[in-house]
């Protein structure tokens, strides 16, 4: 497999270094792995640090900025960061008031996160974790390591960071953020696999007319593998899961993000788009706020996922202050 | 007559790590073929990054103690994912049950004991859940049983003990970690992390051998 690299063990170090060199407006520790504002954080505010694995870029280094995260700890391609990055990460933008760590729920991130706010703690930092698991491919919990966290990421991590912003209290921005991640669902198909530049080969073998239904976000294999069909049928399903699971009445408010994993034409998102659009529209369901793109990838997996957020005026108000990062900016 | 050693002093214990970091060397693309099966395939490639550094930090230790509490330190601050806190952890669990005194076969395996509720602490793991624990289980107790033979003994059943419990994740359904996401799927597939505890258990087995 081809890759734009220079040499596998150096990808994360090499992207720093041009993620540093691309914005002015982020401070970039190339030897603690931290990716921080370059202001520093404003007395008296709570500060969010989010991280995981590299490979799922703009997530989540291209979402720190005004109005969003402090920090971000990218690990190893597809490999949670270690405690101390995280640590590193927290001294940096504590400012008095707290700090929130925003956690995709996997288990590499939780005990790592977990490892790290008991650090944390040690050192008199106060901290809350907000866990994000809002895949519904993943259905039992008794008998996995719960859901994944996926597209609501970015929901949390943007109406969370509004509402730190505007001076909410770390007890406050961290019981918004699990609010957030509640109302959430996400469902994701796989066209083709994903490599890392470790492997140099695709993490599983998938043959010319079958898709993954249910996949995560390193590559995993979904639950289960079928036949490609036309996309309104896809979407019909993954919608249906969503549904199912989380159930919307006529006149709901939605935020849709319908995102890339990294492979896949925008051309497509939006028919994508178009087809979710519909289905909701057949229910009643409006779709308040959109977002379409590549923001919550999966290296060069070709696909999409489809994450839904119910929202009231209160979440669509912090949806909407402003934020001024490499990823999402608008307000500004 | 016991074979070999009698006690696990701060030399054996640096070799046991230096063995360690040669076998994830050795087995890192029979590593990362299994997690890429049932996960996503960095299990080999992360190992081998925080077992080099272990290897490079492992001679600044006094103890056999040290030795593997330094090493967890290290495994925790440069493995990550889920490997990184779980082994980190059981190795500082062991090095703190060994204390500063070279251990014989009784005390090491205590620490063995305290190794492995190190890992069910932090992951709650359960044997059967296709994890480390199922290899880690049975090598504690086989450890245990042949403790009074002494070191050699112990640690070769141990690591025989290790070896079948990986195999026996083949046809288990994956509970915990990431291979849990594939339900049924994960079923026929022996898991990585069982499999780089076996070679722990083989690497001790391989240095205190007689």
């Amino acid at each position: 497999m081809k890759k734009l690299i220079n040499s596998p063990d150096d990808v994360v170090a090499d992207a720093l270094a041009g993620i540093a060199a691309a914005h002015p407006g982020l401070s970039v520790d190339a030897k603690e792995r931290v990716i921080t504002r370059a202001a520093q954080t404003r007395v008296g505010k709570v500060a969010l640090v989010s991280g995981g694995g590299s490979g799922h870029e703009p997530l989540h280094g291209g979402f720190v900025g005004p109005g969003m995260l402090d920090a971000a700890c990218p690990g190893e391609v597809f490999t949670s960061p270690v405690p101390g990055q995280m640590l590193a990460a927290a001294r940096v933008v504590e400012a008095g008031a707290g700090v929130v760590f925003v956690v995709k729920n996997y288990t590499g991130d939780v005990l790592n996160f977990r490892m790290a706010a008991e650090l944390a703690e040690d050192e008199g930092l106060a901290v809350e974790t907000v866990l994000v698991d809002d895949d519904v491919a993943v259905q039992d919990s008794t008998w996995t390591a719960g859901r994944r966290g996926t597209g609501a990421t970015l929901f949390v991590e943007k109406i969370a960071g509004a509402a730190a912003e505007r001076g909410a209290s770390l007890t406050e921005v961290a019981a918004l953020g699990r609010r957030v991640n509640a109302a959430s669902r996400s469902f994701a198909v796989a066209l083709t696999s994903c490599t890392t530049p470790a492997a140099g080969r695709p993490g599983f073998d998938l043959p010319e007319d079958e898709i993954e239904v249910g996949v995560g976000i390193h590559g995993e294999p979904g639950r289960s593998r079928e036949k490609i069909r036309p996309a309104r049928e896809i979407v019909a399903s993954a919608m249906a899961a969503i549904l199912a699971d989380r159930p919307m009445e006529p006149g709901d408010e939605v935020i849709v993000l319908v995102n890339g994993l990294g492979g896949t034409p925008l051309l497509e998102l939006y028919i994508v788009f178009g087809e979710v659009a519909s289905l909701l529209a057949a229910r009643g369901v409006r779709i308040a706020r959109s977002l379409v793109g590549d923001y919550v990838t999966s290296l060069d997996m070709a696909g999409v996922s489809i994450s839904l957020c119910r929202a009231d005026a209160e979440l669509l108000a912090l949806w909407d202050a402003p934020v001024n990062t490499p990823a999402l900016r608008w307000g500004v | 007559m016991a074979e070999g050693p009698v006690l696990l002093d701060a030399t054996l214990a640096r070799s046991w790590m230096l063995a360690m970091a040669s076998a994830v060397d050795r087995e890192r693309e029979q590593l990362t073929a299994l997690d890429s099966a049932i996960g996503d395939g960095d299990h080999g490639a992360n190992l081998q990054r925080g077992f080099r550094a272990v290897a490079e930090s492992a001679p600044d230790r006094a103890t056999a103690g040290a030795v593997l509490t330094g090493s967890g330190m290290t495994l925790i601050s440069t493995v990550g994912g889920a490997s990184g806190p779980l082994y980190g952890s059981a190795f500082r669990a062991m090095g703190k049950a060994l204390g500063d005194a070279p251990a014989d076969a009784e005390q090491l395996g205590a620490a063995l004991a305290a190794g492995l509720a190190a890992v069910q602490g932090l992951g709650g793991a359960q044997p059967g859940d296709k994890t480390m624990v199922d290899a880690w289980t049975p090598a504690v107790g086989a450890f245990g049983a042949a403790a009074a033979e002494g070191l050699a003994s112990a640690a070769r059943a141990a690591a025989e003990a290790a070896e079948q419990g990986a195999g026996d994740t083949v046809p288990l359904r994956a509970r915990k970690g990431r291979a849990s996401y594939l339900g049924e799927r994960s079923v026929g597939h022996q898991d990585p992390g069982a499999t780089s505890t076996a070679l722990l258990f083989r690497a001790l087995a391989e240095v205190v051998a007689g």
